[in-house]
């Protein structure tokens, strides 16, 4: 089976700074990936390449075999780390907007979603709180039919039992053709949810592994390893 | 509701203590259809992966079966769940047994302590 990401000598510099530095990496279908590291390792970077808002600066990135593009977009369904839903539409518009613009969009699924959140889908985002806006957003996000899920930050800015719900949402997506990646800091809450993590910093991979091989070998959590290794 | 896990042993290891709990509980009866991977994965809030390697374990062990198209039971063998049970049961008193030692409790101390705890208890069974 292919990979649906692969990164080869992959390099991003924004002037001098290294964001990336000649990362490989490869991803395979039906995994849940946990993309963890400090603030500034170069995670959000790596993200905004997979989805081909950023061009490399060295090396390649493919998803399924090719560069990002037009295909790409239609196979990749991202959640920025900012909210980034027009604020002016209502939810119900947005779910028009969404199922007019990705073929895969299933609207059914969303509103049910949404109901399960007490959203009601006759506001505007305008007047939506913060973490009711993100809820939204992620909403939209996990609704799309698609073979990469690039999530970044998606449990930081909402309460402890709307994270239970997404990371819920996430299992019961869970396709064995399907990818997702999640960017995050609090590992704790996602920990159980990942088969496999990856540490990175300074723009490098320091390792990637499953989280039970982790336990198995460490005897200890990726909460706990991560807290070692990147001890100030 | 998810499950708990501790945090310094496989999630897997935990699922399928969990799962060889229920069973013996009688959570999922004996010859009882269990619900699919997904929907046990989403009940334990964990990887859909790590619940499969889990099931698969309890399969190889024999306390599960699964059916080609009709889905994964619980065995039927009543044996084999006894089985499990007292080693289960083992596994707590080794436990037990440990922790007391460790305050510095002989056997024997120990099993005057459970008695006068068994007693305790027929007192509050009169009372009530």
């Amino acid at each position: 089976m292919s990979a649906i990401l692969e990164c080869n000598k992959l390099s991003k510099r924004y002037g001098t700074v290294e964001a990336l530095n000649s990362v490989d990496l490869t991803i395979q279908p039906g995994k849940i990936v946990g993309l963890l590291g400090p603030n500034g390792s170069g995670k959000t970077t790596l993200i905004k390449l997979a989805n081909g808002l950023l061009t490399p600066s060295e090396g390649e990135l493919l998803i399924q075999g090719e560069k990002p593009g037009r295909v790409s977009h239609s196979l990749v369904s991202y959640l920025p780390e900012r909210t980034s839903i027009p604020l002016w539409m209502t939810v119900d518009q947005l779910l028009d907007f969404y199922s007019d613009f990705y073929k895969d969009f299933q609207r059914t699924a969303a509103v049910q979603m949404l109901e399960n959140l007490s959203i009601n889908t006759k506001q505007k985002i305008k007047e939506l709180s913060k973490g009711t806006r993100e809820k939204v957003q992620l909403t939209m996000v996990m609704s799309r039919k698609a073979l990469l899920y690039l999530l970044d930050e998606p449990i930081g800015g909402v309460d402890p039992a709307a994270r239970d719900y997404i990371l819920n949402t996430i299992i019961s997506n869970y396709n064995p053709d399907a990818s997702v990646i999640i960017s995050t800091h609090l590992i704790a809450d996602v920990e159980q949810v990942l088969d496999e993590v990856i540490f990175i910093s300074k723009g490098l991979i320091l390792l990637q592994s499953t989280v039970d091989e982790i336990r198995e070998e460490k005897g200890v959590s990726v909460d706990a390893l991560f807290r070692e290794v990147f001890k100030c | 509701m998810t499950w708990s896990f501790q945090n310094d042993t496989p999630i897997y290891a935990q699922l399928i203590h969990t799962m060889k709990q229920q069973i013996v509980a009688g959570v999922y009866a004996t010859g009882e259809k269990l619900p699919s991977v997904r929907d046990l994965a989403a009940e334990a809030g964990v990887n859909p992966n790590t619940m499969q390697r889990a099931l698969t374990e309890l399969e190889r062990e024999g306390l599960m079966y699964s059916q080609r198209t009709a889905g994964r039971f619980v065995t039927e063998d009543r044996n084999m769940i006894e089985a499990a049970k007292k080693a289960l049961a083992e596994e707590q008193v080794k436990r037990f047994l440990t922790a007391m030692t460790g305050l510095g409790y002989e056997i024997s101390d120990i099993i005057a302590l459970l008695e006068q705890e068994e007693n305790k208890g027929d007192v509050s069974c009169q009372q009530s």
